[in-house]
């Protein structure tokens, strides 16, 4: 158990350390990937299935395997 | 000493006939396969003499256990690339050839993606307007109706069967924290836990913790005892308690870690070290239905972890075996990463699960949703959540909104691309592949582990390949060079 607590603070550590470093460029990262998620969801509809309660109804499969 | 972990997978692909009227999967199935293999030069059938998919690992047939059927009046396709694409049930399915390691796995998994979006352009072709097959890579329609993404390990048949059960068992139970392809809602009754979303789509399928099914009361470890190689060296570990994931480093993960386990249970590297939980059935729900990763499992020796800290205790005794005894068995380059891998999303996992949208479906999906939710003020059992939940898995390039996500790949389109038709390289599929390429009309058959020839007057030729490792291109390349015909190569070969 002891072990594993080392193996799993070493990777915190590292993290850290590049957060000392860098710190706006990592609140730039996370405003980017929401940035991305944002612009995905504006042009999402685009390609949704239209009717999203009758599509769902009408996807039976068989069982398989 | 662990075995090589020859591995692969099977994917058995949802199919949505549309504009067609009453909705038939099977010939909509045969119609998109066929479209396919008709436009390859010459189909070639798959040999069911030695299929045997009702014999159990344990050694016997449980009463009223019912063993599965072979159907073999249904489309039946071999590929150059030593693949099978062929009808199951209802269900057009894909088995990859045999592969040397995890990262040529994820490689011919995304082959079978693309040779089903190729199947839907040749079947758009023949269709009339207004009329469409639509293939989903998911497990559930949502209705409770489930169907199966397989995996295949080469295992010694000197390990008892029951020591592998005991030592995979957690691992199945457990790993879903980052095989798992998420999914909105429930399928099986949760009593008063309330659960929006869950990480995996097939926990509620499975009811027993080690049987012969795979249809009905389907069991955490299957015990299906059909080796398609030497019986008396190997079994096939036929896994059945995965999700089809899409992210390709989730499909790594899923067949690298679960190699290593295997070559670790091999060489007896647990020793006394005993994971075996309480009740695996229940727990394997639970851990699906546990966003926030916390929920304790009991095991039969009374602790009580989690998930993450049964992950954490595995990866710990993995990353020990590969310091002392390496990784030859799974690939020493591929099994390092997979290490690394592991450690980094099980580190993930602990500290910012968010941070893995670019490696884990449930990830991704989940992410997507829940900001499509939150922008729209949806309740998590609008239609709309489940409609994206299903789309999520589309396989039409412009429809699919898990190819919008931009998640993050491990093998080129390139070598995709060429793994549609060519065969792995270090296992028998080589030899499977390269005979097809050069010799499909004078092949009658092919299954895993035989080819037979048909050379016109003579009776049938069989050329057994009961070794998986036999028949590498390193072996046959010169040997199938100097045969300028199918008759010299079964001359060379004394068939």
């Amino acid at each position: 158990m002891a072990e594993r607590e080392q193996k799993k603070r070493q990777p915190a550590a590292r993290e850290v350390e590049e957060i000392d470093e860098a710190a706006p460029a990592g609140n730039k990262q996370g405003d980017k990937i929401k940035a991305e998620l944002d612009e995905l969801l504006d042009e999402i509809d685009e390609v949704l299935e239209v009717n999203a309660e009758d599509f769902v109804r009408s996807y039976v499969q068989k069982g398989g395997e | 000493m662990a075995i090589a972990k020859v591995c692969g997978i099977e994917t058995e692909y949802g199919i949505d006939p549309r504009g067609m009227g009453e909705k038939n999967p099977i010939a909509a199935s045969s119609v998109l396969i066929n479209a396919y293999v008709s436009d390859l030069q010459r189909k070639v059938g798959w040999d069911f003499e030695d299929e045997s998919p009702g014999n159990d690992a344990r050694g016997f047939a449980r009463e009223g256990s019912a063993a599965p059927e072979v159907e073999t009046h249904l489309v039946n396709a071999v590929l150059t690339n030593g693949a099978r694409y062929y009808v199951d049930h209802a269900h057009p399915e894909f088995s990859t050839p045999e592969c040397l390691d995890a990262l040529e796995c994820v490689r011919y998994d995304r082959a079978g993606e693309q040779i089903l979006v190729q199947s839907m352009a040749a079947v758009e072709r023949l269709l009339p307007p207004g009329q469409d097959i639509v293939i989903y890579k998911n497990n559930s329609d949502r209705k409770g109706n489930s169907y199966g993404t397989h995996e295949n390990y080469l295992v010694d048949r000197q390990v008892p069967f029951a020591k592998l059960v005991q030592h995979v068992m957690p691992h199945f139970v457990t790993r879903g924290i980052y095989t798992g392809a998420g999914k909105v809602g429930t399928e099986a009754p949760t009593g008063d836990l309330e659960v929006p979303f869950q990480l995996t789509q097939r926990a509620d399928f499975f009811e027993e913790e080690v049987g012969l099914e795979t249809t009905i009361k389907r069991p955490i470890v299957n015990t299906r005892d059909e080796p398609h190689a030497d019986a008396q060296k190997y079994r096939r570990l036929h896994v059945i308690v995965g999700d089809a994931n899409l992210a390709e480093v989730a499909t790594f993960l899923k067949v690298g870690v679960t190699s290593i386990v295997l070559a670790m249970i091999e060489d007896d590297w647990f020793a006394d070290r005993d994971f075996t939980l309480a009740a695996p059935v229940q727990c394997i729900r639970r851990v699906s239905y546990d966003l926030d990763l916390n929920h304790p499992l009991e095991l039969a020796d009374g602790r009580r972890m989690t998930a993450l800290d049964l992950q954490w205790e595995y990866h710990d005794l993995a990353r020990k075996y590969a310091d002392d005894r390496g990784l030859a068995a799974v690939g020493e380059a591929v099994g390092a990463d997979v290490l690394r891998r592991w450690e980094h999303i099980l580190t993930g996992l602990e500290t910012d699960p968010s941070s893995l949208s670019g490696q884990l479906d449930w990830v991704a999906k989940y992410r997507l949703l829940d900001g499509y939710r939150e922008r729209h003020g949806l309740r998590w059992s609008d239609p709309r959540l489940a409609a994206m939940d299903l789309q999520y898995h589309d396989l039409r390039p412009g429809r699919s909104l898990f190819a919008r996500l931009g998640t993050e790949r491990l093998v080129s389109e390139e070598s995709v691309a060429a793994a549609v038709s060519e065969p792995p390289t270090g296992t028998r599929a080589y030899f499977r592949g390269r005979c097809l390429q050069r010799w499909a009309s004078s092949i009658a058959a092919a299954n895993w582990d035989s080819i037979v020839f048909d050379l016109g007057g003579d009776p049938l030729r069989r050329v057994p390949m009961m070794e998986p490792l036999k028949g590498t291109a390193e072996m046959v390349d010169s040997l199938l060079e100097g045969c300028p015909s199918p008759a010299a190569l079964l001359d060379r070969l004394g068939a």
